[in-house]
């Protein structure tokens, strides 16, 4: 099959797995892999990008990629159920094809990061592409270009909270502090394997981080947990260009054309998603 | 380069022939409006009429255009795999365009045509078609192109330039495709020096009719965020209706939409035009819709074009001051109001 | 009609200055000729913006859906019927609203005199019962009865039919005319005829919803032709989209169109579109002797049953 270099023809991908991260089966993490293997190798990416993901007959979406660089052959997407094409989606088979178009976007800035701390601050599902992050970093290549890595991340319930598995083992590690926490513990939660906090995630950032010295910071979550937790970082000493924020808009091409993400003079899809609170003060944005 | 001179039933008997052979796309009027479509038999150019309804820029960018096609048998090995709708890129021909409507490809060709990004269609489109350019001697009093960058006369985007003298025209090449084609039509006369004085003149009056005019000199300065927190946005503008009218009308609007449709058992990912006015525009998949009142689309549309546009690619607004928006409004927001309080601001 | 302007910026100042309204509704003379600007004014200083002519086409009560403040708001005998209806269908609350009835004499049709005239009209003034067009070189006085609107020339009720307040003396109402006319001219036709002509109106249609979003009566949050799940008719220009959209929204329309014209006035591309929606009224009338929008009192026709209907499609 031809490699074609039209931007909005995907690379097909069949479903390999599908892993149910909710109780409400509202969350399901995909894991592709490509039929052609120069569309793999075409598709280098960093963490922090995005794939806009193709289901012939409902239409696009555009979902962080999970998965990390350092995990060859396949790629992870965590997708909420929502809307049409999320539905149908939702509903598909191991051994399902579909495609995949990317990556796009671009990515935390990895150089910026290296000989820094680094915090992760992360919200309900919006935690995809940290967790690219997270593995990405704790990969033994990358590892020691990074400093203390504390990870926060905060959900509505336990059951809310996506990649079970791998926190609980990256709660056990030593080369990472991990400071998870859920809104509320409801009662048929299941007793955590790992220490885990009551509260809204601005609070335990505000406990547990102490200091922004040398540290960059990526916040991805939803508006209302960015808004409380930037006063918070401030206040311990973040300055804004070392926030680091993922925006979320409504993406059609996903390739800076169609004109609907913009933010100001920037497109989301294109100049973003990610960028530093610095930047975001500058833009005209409606949020 | 080639400058001559047609009469005019010389000149549209040549377009008739070309049209025989190849797509000639020019003004047709259908009664109480003219718009650019494919001439057929007997259709009769309308080279008369100011400005047409709506912009020619669905000729490069059509309203609704096919991107790929894919079939949803599962019996099938092709399932689900989308292949690229064939296109037909032969060179077709666009007659009558107005300075403004060449311009704007211009202004349109830098969010299509990017050093990341390219798209196909609109790049195909554009460089298979040769634009013959009319220019106009007279504005009307919703034209303003000379306060964007543009002039009656202006011969940016244009293959050839015509000249209406009265009873001929004068064709002037200004590209190589553009002196292509007019070797390839042949005929006319060789352009005299009293004809090109004439045209010199015609060029001066045309340009001093522009009598509507817009000032954009503030606009750099002003800070975005500054800007957009000016109160003016809040309830100047409650008549609008959100329609498409302005975007769809608009030469340099380009906001598309991708849409799949399906029947039975084949399916086609398609693009439509889409308008930043409709309130559905940014509505994301939770549910939240970051533009649902009405002040935020308007000012985004005037941002865009004010802008966010000029401070992007140092091209000037994002507007060739055609006048169609105005003109179409069914509320009257006037773009060159909006354009006076957005430069008269300060903070 | 001109006259009126004065009356109209007293009453608004006045409503505005003694708080019965915080808002008022009227229109500012537009920037173009045939054109003017709907205008959501709240302070009294503002009242002098407002203008009143024949060209004041589009329904004033588009702008009073889901409002919560206290408005002031012209309204003309179509658009009042308008108001009416909003009552009737929840979209406002008659204590919040002074209506300002404007006895109405006729919009002029401003694609009629620019085909009249050869050359761009740049100025428009009305006096008395005469509307002049000027442009670079020529001027031409019309009768404004002369050159109104199609749906203007046969209109039913020109006085409003509800209003807590008039800014003129009531006009007399058209006699002898027969509103159906034109729908009459279509019924005759045979049904490929119909067809073809139904398919060339609606071919130069650009899917701009200028049409849907003019109408005071299409309010619904989301609109079936925005809906995505499941999708009822594709955004394309393809022409069977386009004519379903039409179709069904003049079916929307049934037993709550007033006949104000809006819709065409505000379509860029000039499409007949009462076409359609002229039937429907007609059929409401032939069938069920109803007229929306004349009363606040009775139901819409849509919510009511009454043994009588018409019955003969059951079979």
């Amino acid at each position: 099959m031809m490699k074609s270099t039209n931007v909005y023809l995907p690379y097909p991908v069949k479903i390999e797995e599908i892993i149910v991260e909710t109780v409400d089966r509202g969350l399901r993490t995909f894991k592709f892999t490509f039929l052609n293997k120069e569309d793999e190798e075409a598709f280098a990416f960093m963490p922090g990008q995005f794939a806009e993901i193709s289901v012939p007959g409902y239409g696009e979406i555009p979902i962080g990629i999970a998965s990390s660089p350092t995990e060859k052959g396949f790629l992870y997407f965590t997708v909420q159920k929502v809307g049409s094409v999320t539905s149908y989606l939702h509903n598909m088979k191991e051994g399902d094809i579909l495609g995949l178009r990317g990556p796009l976007g671009n990515y935390y800035p990895w150089e910026e990061m290296k000989g820094k701390n680094v915090v992760i601050i992360g919200g309900g599902c919006a935690f995809s592409t940290l967790r690219s992050s997270i593995v990405y970093m704790l990969d033994p290549a990358n590892r020691s270009d990074y400093g203390d890595i504390d990870v926060v991340y905060g959900a509505r319930s336990m059951d809310h909270l996506i990649y079970k598995d791998e926190i609980i083992s990256w709660t056990k590690r030593d080369d990472i502090n991990m400071h998870i926490t859920v809104d509320a513990f409801l009662k048929n939660d299941v007793k955590p394997e790992w220490r885990c906090s009551q509260g809204f995630v601005p609070s335990i950032v505000e406990e547990k981080i102490k200091t922004g010295d040398n540290t960059m910071a990526i916040v991805c979550g939803p508006p209302v947990m960015i808004k409380f937790t930037r006063p918070i970082l401030q206040k311990i000493g973040f300055t804004d260009e070392n926030i680091i924020l993922s925006l979320e808009n409504r993406m059609k091409c996903g390739v800076g054309m169609c004109g609907r993400c913009n933010c100001g003079s920037k497109l989301v899809c294109h100049d973003g998603p990610v960028f530093t609170l610095a930047e975001l003060n500058e833009m005209a944005a409606d949020l | 380069m080639i400058e001559k001179s047609y009469k005019k039933d010389e000149w549209q008997g040549a377009l008739a022939k070309l049209a025989k052979e190849s797509r000639v796309i020019a003004p047709v009027n259908g009664g109480t409006h003219s718009v650019f479509k494919t001439l057929e038999e007997g259709d009769v150019p309308d080279f008369k009429s100011s400005k047409t309804r709506l912009s020619p820029k669905s000729v490069v960018f059509p309203q609704s255009e096919r991107m790929f096609e894919y079939s949803l048998d599962e019996e099938s090995e092709e399932n689900g795999i989308l292949k690229e709708a064939k296109k037909d890129y032969a060179e077709k021909f666009v007659a009558g365009i107005r300075p403004c409507d060449a311009r704007s490809f211009k202004l349109v060709q830098v969010n299509f045509d990017t050093p990341t990004y390219k798209d196909p269609w609109w790049i195909n489109n554009y460089e298979s078609t040769t634009f013959i350019g009319q220019a106009c001697n007279k504005a009307c009093s919703t034209c303003f192109c000379t306060s964007t960058g543009g002039s009656p006369f202006g011969e940016e985007g244009l293959d050839v330039v015509t000249v209406d003298m009265g009873d001929s025209f004068l064709v002037k090449s200004v590209t190589d495709k553009g002196e292509k084609l007019l070797n390839t039509i042949g005929g006319g006369a060789d352009a005299t020096d009293d004809m090109k004085t004439k045209v010199a003149e015609l060029e001066k009056a045309a340009v001093a009719s522009v009598k509507s005019e817009i000032k954009t000199d503030n606009l750099k300065e002003l800070k975005e965020t500054d800007l957009f927190e000016a109160d003016f946005w809040k309830d100047t503008f409650d008549g609008c209706i959100n329609c498409g009218g302005c975007t769809f009308s608009c030469p340099t609007c380009w906001c598309f939409d991708i849409q799949d449709e399906v029947q039975k058992k084949e399916g086609d990912r398609i693009r439509n035009w889409d308008s930043c006015m409709f309130p559905l525009f940014t509505k994301h998949g939770m549910g939240h819709n970051p533009r649902d009142q009405k002040f935020q689309r308007i000012r985004q549309r005037f941002m865009h074009k004010l802008k966010y546009y000029p401070d992007k690619y140092d091209k000037g607004i994002m507007c060739v001051g055609c006048g169609r928006c105005v003109e179409v409004c069914p509320a009257n927001i006037d773009i060159r109001r909006v354009a006076e309080l957005m430069n008269n601001y300060s903070k | 009609m001109v006259n009126y302007t004065d009356k109209i910026r007293e009453t608004a100042k006045r409503l505005l200055n003694d708080g019965t309204v915080d808002t008022f509704i009227g229109y500012r003379k537009g920037s173009l000729p045939f054109v003017n600007n709907p205008a959501i004014i709240h302070n009294a200083e503002e009242a002098d913006e407002l203008v009143w002519d024949s060209n004041c086409a589009l329904n004033l009560c588009n702008y009073l859906t889901n409002r919560t403040d206290k408005i002031g708001v012209l309204a003309t005998g179509c658009n009042s019927r308008n108001i009416a209806m909003h009552l009737k269908e929840n979209k406002i609350k008659r204590e919040q609203l002074v209506i300002v009835g404007v006895p109405c004499t006729g919009m002029v049709d401003h694609r009629a005199v620019k085909g009249m005239v050869d050359g761009e009209i740049l100025e428009v003034t009305e006096a008395g019962e005469e509307i002049t067009v000027k442009g670079d070189d020529f001027e031409k006085t019309f009768k404004t009865a002369d050159v109104l609107q199609t749906n203007c020339q046969t209109c039913a009720h020109r006085n409003p039919v509800i209003f807590d307040e008039l800014v003129a003396d009531e006009v007399p109402e058209l006699d002898g005319v027969n509103q159906y006319a034109d729908v009459e001219a279509v019924e005759a036709q045979s049904d490929e005829e119909k067809w073809q002509n139904f398919e060339n109106i609606f071919e130069s249609c650009i899917r701009c919803y200028a049409c849907r979003n003019a109408c005071p009566l299409c309010y619904c949050p989301t609109c079936f032709v925005d809906e995505s799940k499941p999708q009822w008719v594709g955004k394309s220009t393809d022409p069977t989209d386009t004519m379903t959209f039409h179709f069904l929204r003049a079916f929307h329309m049934a037993g709550r169109c007033t006949d104000c014209g809006a819709c065409e006035r505000a379509c860029p591309v000039d499409i007949p579109l009462r076409y359609l929606t002229k039937k429907l009224n007609k059929d409401a009338k032939d069938i069920y002797d109803y007229e929306s929008g004349t009363n606040v009192e009775d139901k819409a026709l849509l919510d009511t049953y009454k043994p009588t209907d018409l019955n003969d499609f059951i079979r």
